[in-house]
């Protein structure tokens, strides 16, 4: 085969032909090649490697010499070295990272990348598998569909990957029984159909014989479909990228000199050509292109993946970021989105905090405002969940500092892929695929957005709300709130707490205990936490609010859902027995008056919001469980 | 463009988005500049990234002093005739001390004469990313390899806290005297650098055709005699061979081959037909398996 390919490759170079690349027109496949431990992954690849003829001489005599210290093949050669790259992962027999392999045949020029298949690399596997147009998923024929299977068959899938090819390995050892083929391809249609694969090919090879990889095996007469690399070379690469409209990110301001300004990037999708109309987001500012620049002389058009300068006929601000789109087809604008998010950290992400995002050439803070769900990859069940730990999946909605220039990723997966980057340790610890816009902010940039309560609201990420507590003197409002506050605080919350006891020392000095001030005490209080949560706060009450109707006094400055009443119950004996600030027995003795319990009644809430029990819980359990309740509502 | 095959314009992208992406997000870049047939092409790329503009970072070359003449010539003449900012670093304190791989043997000379060099050089000049012809298809632990690759302040690898890179997302944030090495040429294979070279017409240093030169063989490899600070063994004389390069590093480390191969097509030629990787004209990498992986751990480039 390489004598033939070599032969021909130089005869093409000498008639100049094809000169001076023999490769022909398919240009680059980058494909993903993931499997479990042991399902023969690395001696696939390494017989991709040698039976196309690239292994060469020396590497052949290290592999040979290594194969014999480090080899499980017993003697014989273990094409498994041929790609098992670090000192440590030989010593271990794991394999730790993504490689890069890089192959080519007379036809096509492929880039390997080689994902390891344990569980706690979903990381690795998704970072594999971006930007590939192609996966080979790996199954070994006695024992079939595995939970990694699946697994990997998901996060590829998730990652845009069009193209699946379910090799399944090890056919010497089930007799290349077709029967068995057969069971694993069905099987495994029915789960590709749930995800929404649209096509998958499989084909049965052996990789330790070679059988069915690179050549046709003799073994399976009955398999009449493509060998693994006729397949490979004949795969379409790249989305049809070309046939969208124009979006090329800004990476770089050229301005050698003060008559030149151009603007240089690689287009994502789309052509252009001068003299055609394009828009600059998010300034929406339009002009024509005026030249293609490149060191080979200028351009009469540009397509997909070419990496350009272009000039532009106006004189418009533009910037690294920026990004250039067809005038009349714009990609949108959004401070918001929702997006799925593997998470890489070794630290949990929580909602709240703030990363540093990229996206394409935009680099600004995102927080995740809301987890929608978790995804178990093994069964595709959503779960609940109030964090992502390392390689989790997720559905989030997160919230830009300024608004992003987007695509869906379904869509374009340089304007809808970012990356999240922890603002402390610098590590990056997530990524995410963009699938839509929360809230459209197309005009942001150039029109006044009228500050409202939404506008702050949004500033601050957060649904704002007041939260009354309710409840005896001593039922634990001012420890629950407080803790409440600090958990909220924690997790990127802005919040405020409005204490009966502080406020009656301040705004409230002037009121006594009368029934006109007790409700001119509760009145002032419910307009303090109105503007408050009109100022975007989460606003904690604290205020022991004996009587229904000031209650629904407060209640009534609300819109519907802003406010919820929490009845803190305890029994009057449990507070007594508390008794924190030695009120109860000043009551008990005459020296205060109308206390609550004692001498002036507490009217129990009928319907609050949550009723929640101190007297057999810590605080912590108690304010999980409203927490929990806030999150139900998306609330925090 | 048009002579280019696809796979050759794609890989051009990649690697002028790359430079680009390094130019606009470090403060302080700055090119490795070998001389090779790598740094050619890095070079080339990084002169097409920014046109009209020259390259927003200077080169950067770490001399051994034991280059081929023709090595110094090339880079000298290659700088004055594109008008490039070039700093040449030597290690003062290694030449002093006389370290030579003559006499202290090449894994001694190469850690102070190239990694302990190029510490010093990226420290005194306060660059933040280093930009490297480096490829992934040289060795196995390149394989694995960000193209953007985290060092750190002490300029260590490690294998095992790569940041993970997706689709062209480069995180290339640094806390102050950590680095950045950046890789352009990450997925070119050797025969990739080849029809490149060819494809753009891109000058090289002469060793890599052949030539009649004075060998001398050494451990199975045929050494050039390029000066005569090469201390002749006994029986040892040096006689006239038609040899070129594959790789060109210092030269008593790098060997020879013997070839006839004396313009472009026929190097690429050659290789299509050629039966040994190319480090094996290298005598640094055969040491032990793995000599690679921990040169990098140390800061090797
Ligand atoms: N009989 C048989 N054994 C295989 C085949 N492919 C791989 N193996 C063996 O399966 C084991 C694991 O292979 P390896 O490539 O290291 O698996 P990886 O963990 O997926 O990279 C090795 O002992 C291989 O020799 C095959 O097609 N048939």
């Amino acid at each position: 085969m390489a004598e033939a390919k070599t032969s021909r490759e130089i005869a093409s170079l000498a008639s100049g032909t094809a000169f001076p690349d023999p490769l022909g027109g398919k240009g680059l496949l980058r494909f993903v090649m993931c499997g479990s431990v042991d399902d023969g992954k690395s001696t696939l690849i390494g017989r991709l490697l040698y039976d196309s003829e690239l292994v060469l001489e020396d590497q052949l005599a290290a592999l040979e010499c290594d194969s014999r210290k480090f080899g499980t093949a017993g003697g014989s050669i273990d094409f498994a070295l041929l790609v098992d790259g670090l000192q440590a992962e030989r010593e271990q027999g794991i394999t730790i990272d993504v490689a890069y392999r890089y192959f080519a045949t007379g036809k096509r020029k492929f880039i390997v990348a080689d994902a390891p298949g344990h569980e706690q690399y979903t990381r690795n596997m998704a970072t594999g598998a971006s930007g590939c147009d192609l996966a080979v998923i790996l199954a070994d024929a006695r024992k079939g569909l595995l939970t990694q299977t699946r697994r990997h068959s998901f996060i590829v899938h998730l990652l845009g990957v069009r193209h699946i090819v379910l090799a399944i390995n090890k056919m010497d050892l089930v007799g290349f029984s077709r029967t068995r083929f057969n069971e694993i391809a069905t099987a495994y249609s029915a789960f590709a159909g749930e995800l929404g694969i649209p096509s998958v090919t499989a084909i049965p090879v052996s990789a330790t014989a070679g059988d069915n990889v690179v050549h046709r095996a003799a073994s399976m007469p009955w398999y009449e479909g493509p060998t693994l690399l006729t397949y490979l070379e004949l795969a379409e690469a790249g989305a049809s990228a070309g046939a969208r409209p124009l979006r090329m990110p800004v990476q770089w301001v050229s301005r050698p000199n003060a008559d030149f300004r151009g603007f240089a990037g690689t287009l994502a999708a789309g052509s252009v050509r001068p003299g055609e109309r394009v828009a600059v987001l998010p300034s929406g500012r339009t002009s024509a292109v005026a030249r293609i620049v490149t060191r080979d002389g200028d351009l009469e058009s540009a397509g997909a993946g070419d990496a350009v300068t272009l000039v532009l006929a106006d004189e418009v601000d533009v910037s690294r970021g920026d990004v250039i789109a067809a005038a009349d087809a714009h990609p949108d604008i959004a401070d918001q989105v929702a997006a799925h998010v593997i998470w890489m950290g070794e630290e949990p992400m929580l909602p709240g905090r703030p990363y540093f995002v990229k996206c394409g050439c935009q680099t600004t803070t995102a927080t995740i405002t809301a987890l929608k769900h978790k995804i178990n990859v093994d069964n595709l069940d959503h779960i609940a969940a109030r964090q992502l730990e390392l390689n989790d999946i997720g559905l989030c909605n997160l919230a830009f500092s300024r608004p992003l220039v987007f695509e869906p990723y379904d869509v374009d997966r340089t304007l809808g892929g970012f990356v999240l980057i922890d603002k402390v340790s610098n590590a990056t610890v997530g990524a995410g695929l963009i699938r839509f816009g929360l809230r459209r902010a197309e005009n942001l940039h150039w029109q006044a957005l009228a500050i409202d309560r939404a506008g702050r609201a949004a500033a601050k990420h957060q649904r704002p709300c007041c939260l009354w507590f309710t409840g005896l003197s001593g039922a634990g409002k001012s420890t629950l709130a407080n803790l409440l506050e600090k958990r909220l605080h924690a997790t990127g919350h802005h919040t405020y707490v409005l204490d009966g006891d502080n406020i009656r020392h301040g705004l409230n000095r002037d009121l006594g205990f009368s029934d006109a001030d007790r409700v001119e005490n509760i009145r002032r209080v419910a307009e303090v936490a109105r503007l408050m949560v009109d100022a975007g706060l989460i606003v904690l009450v604290s205020f022991i609010s004996p009587f229904r109707a000031e209650r629904r006094m407060a209640r009534e400055l609300f819109a519907a859902g802003d406010f919820l009443e929490i009845h803190v119950d305890a029994s009057l004996e449990v507070c007594e027995r508390r008794d924190p600030k030695g009120l109860y027995r000043k009551a008990r003795k005459g020296l205060i008056t109308n206390f609550t319990g004692i001498d002036s009644e507490y009217e129990t809430p009928e319907a609050p919001e949550m009723r929640v029990q101190t007297a057999d819980a810590t605080p912590d359990e108690v304010v999980d469980g409203i927490l929990g309740e806030l999150n139900r509502r998306e609330l925090a | 463009m048009s002579m280019r095959s696809d796979h050759l314009r794609q890989l051009e992208a990649e690697s002028i988005f790359i430079l680009r992406e390094a130019a606009a997000e470090f403060r302080k870049p700055v090119l490795l500049y070998s001389i090779g047939k790598d740094s050619s092409v890095l070079l080339h790329l990084a002169l097409k990234a920014f046109y009209p503009a020259p390259p927003p970072f200077p080169l950067l070359h770490v001399d051994t002093t034991w280059k081929f003449k023709d090595m110094i010539t090339f880079r000298d003449e290659t700088a004055r005739r594109l008008g490039l900012d070039l700093i040449v670093h030597i290690n003062r304190d290694g030449l002093e001390r006389g370290i030579s791989p003559v006499t202290h043997g090449s894994a001694v000379h190469t850690d102070v004469m190239k990694t302990e060099a190029l510490r010093q050089a990226l420290e005194t000049g306060g660059y933040d990313a280093a930009i490297g012809g480096a490829r992934r298809d040289e060795e196995a632990s390149r394989a694995k390899e960000r193209i953007f690759s985290f060092r750190s302040a002490a300029h260590r690898w490690d294998a095992k806290t790569q940041r993970p890179e997706l689709w062209r997302l480069f995180n290339t944030r640094l806390h102050a005297r950590e680095s950045m090495r950046v890789f352009p040429l990450s997925n070119w294979t050797e025969l990739d650098v080849w029809h490149y070279v060819l494809a753009e017409e891109i000058d090289i240093v002469p060793l890599y055709f052949a030539r009649l030169r004075p060998v001398v063989e050494r451990e199975g490899m045929l050494i050039v005699v390029d000066d005569d600070r090469l201390p002749l063994r006994d029986g040892e004389r040096p006689h006239m061979q038609r040899v070129r390069f594959r790789t060109l590093g210092c030269y008593p480390l790098t060997g020879a081959i013997l070839s006839g191969a004396e313009t472009l097509e026929e190097i690429v030629a050659e290789l299509l037909a050629a039966r040994t990787s190319e480090r094996q004209g290298r005598l640094i990498d055969r040491d032990q398996a793995g000599a690679m992986e921990r040169k990098k751990q140390e800061g090797y480039f």
